[in-house]
């Protein structure tokens, strides 16, 4: 769905999806069905160490690198969790490294969901946010150190 | 929204919902229900008009002053001490101690008299179902004084597990602490009969009675207990005002919890002596506009008739529990025959955010996760629950606006 397009573009176009909602009661229902057709996590990343913290929820989130880019799968014992997951995964997933470090994300604040979410559940938003872009980070500084490693070999 | 059931003469409940500013505002474009009573109650106007009164009128530093408007604050500070006295039905002001609330009321006795009366090898009484604030400081207590924690089972109703409580019981048992209503389950503990079973082998008992004090009738001296904690916020009161009260030859041997000003009798380098009771445990400026202001909460309550007050929340919990036990998949966790009035449950297959979510975009309050009972739920196997709870100023017509929102966010969920 988002194949081909900038993390900009992918955000805009969610904002756009989101602004034909007249009440939250849809926006949660659109929320909902999202999480229920996230793909299933890879069960190799089901333990503690993938859990974010900062969640009431129990989150798993999980990433993989493929040439330059990274690829996220997450899962949550709250749909809704899922379904706001669902949508980073689709702004993020696929990106390099460097634009998901620097990718501003507004659209959590433009689809109102900062502001309807009590202050408990929107850090755990963050939290999760927080997780991909350090998994980002970690691929980029690996991935620096093993070009540096090549090109000066010890 | 306004109720038709009416329990009592001059139970009038629509009167009652007019005295709360806050009942009359939405939420999320909804008239507000509000079922979080458990973890704080909403406060009539005549209790923020006492708190706006004393700022505007008399706030003063209290009992050393020589003014007349430190004359007046002591004097209102000093009557909430005599309202709670006999609202508790304490045998003397001398026993009611102020605090901010009952977590610090707990750690106090746990800071003192724990320190000064458990020793290596003691054994300390708690139940399964008892909040974080009633574990915890006995868990740092016994971790320092290398003293046993042991914990009373429940059963599946959630329901304390009296034989096991009684067999734990031996002359090692130096303090029993039990929650007097859970906060999680609503379940009622038999705490006379069990402060009666800890005294035969010489142990002291503190009953946390933040659940249980607003929902119950509270007699310490009929009750025995040697400790009783509880909240006024909990019991349509300001925020931040806790009581500890102690039996008077307890509290007299107990060392000070904190050192300051107000506690003192005389300061010498070489020697401090303390102030008589209560004054022992105040140390500092205390929360004085709080403190008087929860007077008024209490007044509130008794022109209400806390008896009426009670049968309208027992109506209200026997409603909510038909109306939930009809929607399939609903699980109730805390089925004990004696409960204050308060639901907590889980649906399968969905989890207690969402529903909480879901009930808040509908103008419903409910608490949704472990509730500071994290043992418990883990015993239970279950990330936490929903909880509805509800005061005298809810109706069943609210109980209804909850039961529909309910079903409306299962059916998206699952």
């Amino acid at each position: 769905m988002s194949a081909g397009k900038s993390i900009a573009e992918v955000e805009k176009e969610i904002i756009d999806e989101f602004s034909f909602f007249d009440s939250w009661d849809e926006k949660y229902e659109y929320i909902i069905e999202l999480g229920k057709k996230l793909p299933p996590l890879d069960p190799a990343f089901r333990q503690d160490v993938y859990k974010v913290k900062g969640c009431q929820s129990t989150v798993w989130l999980g990433s993989k690198y493929k040439e330059g880019k990274v690829f996220f799968e997450a899962d949550s014992d709250s749909v809704i969790v899922k379904g706001l997951i669902s949508l980073l995964i689709r702004v993020l997933s696929t990106h390099s490294t460097e634009d998901i470090i620097a990718a501003p994300l507004d659209f959590i604040d433009r689809i109102g969901m900062s502001s309807h979410l009590a202050q408990t559940r929107a850090n755990g938003l963050l939290a999760m946010v927080k997780q991909m872009k350090q998994d980002a980070m970690a691929y980029k500084l690996k991935f620096e150190m093993d070009t540096a490693n090549s090109e000066n070999p010890a | 929204m306004l109720g038709t059931d009416t329990i009592a003469p001059g139970f009038d409940i629509a009167k009652i919902r007019e005295q709360f500013p806050v009942l009359s505002r939405t939420v999320k474009g909804r008239p507000l229900v509000y079922f979080d009573n458990a973890a704080t109650s909403q406060k009539p106007a005549v209790v923020i008009d006492a708190l706006m009164n004393y700022y505007r009128q008399y706030n003063a530093n209290i009992h050393r002053g020589i003014h007349t408007l430190a004359e007046e604050a002591t004097v209102a500070y000093e009557a909430t001490r005599d309202a709670v006295q006999s609202f508790i039905q304490a045998g003397s002001r001398e026993e009611i101690i102020f605090t901010r609330g009952t977590t610090e009321s707990i750690n106090l006795v746990a800071y003192t008299w724990g320190r000064q009366n458990i020793q290596a090898g003691d054994e300390i009484i708690i139940s399964a179902m008892e909040h974080h604030s009633n574990i915890v400081p006995w868990q740092i207590l016994c971790e320092e004084k290398k003293a046993v924690l042991k914990i009373i089972p429940i059963s599946e109703e959630g329901e304390l597990q009296l034989s096991a409580y009684y067999d734990m019981l031996n002359n090692r048992t130096k303090l029993v602490s039990i929650v007097q209503a859970s906060n999680a389950l609503g379940t009622i503990n038999p705490v006379k009969e069990m402060i009666s079973a800890a005294h035969a082998v010489g142990a002291v008992v503190l009953v946390d009675g933040a659940q249980s004090s607003v929902h119950l009738d509270i007699n310490v001296v009929a009750m025995d207990c040697d400790f009783f904690a509880f909240s006024l916020h909990k019991l349509y009161g300001p925020t931040g005002v806790g009581i500890l009260y102690g039996k008077k030859e307890l509290l007299e041997a107990m060392p000070p919890f904190q050192g300051g000003g107000e506690m003192i009798k005389e300061v010498q380098w070489a020697k401090t002596t303390y102030a008589a009771l209560p004054y022992k445990f105040e140390a500092g400026t205390p929360n004085i506009a709080d403190v008087v202001a929860a007077k008024t909460a209490l007044e509130f309550l008794k022109n209400t008739g806390p008896e009426n007050a009670h049968a309208h929340e027992q109506e209200l919990l026997a409603y909510a529990t038909q109306e939930l036990r009809a929607i399939k998949g609903v699980r109730l966790i805390g089925q004990a025959r004696h409960k204050v009035s308060l639901v907590s449950f889980i649906i399968d297959n969905t989890h207690p955010q969402d529903l909480g979510i879901l009930l808040d975009n509908a103008g419903i309050a409910v608490r949704t996760g472990h509730h500071c009972t994290q043992p418990l739920m883990h015993q239970l196997g279950i990330p936490g629950t929903v909880r509805a709870s509800f005061a005298l100023y809810n109706t069943k017509e609210e109980i209804n606006v909850f039961i529909t929102a309910l079903q409306k966010a299962i059916k998206m969920l699952v």
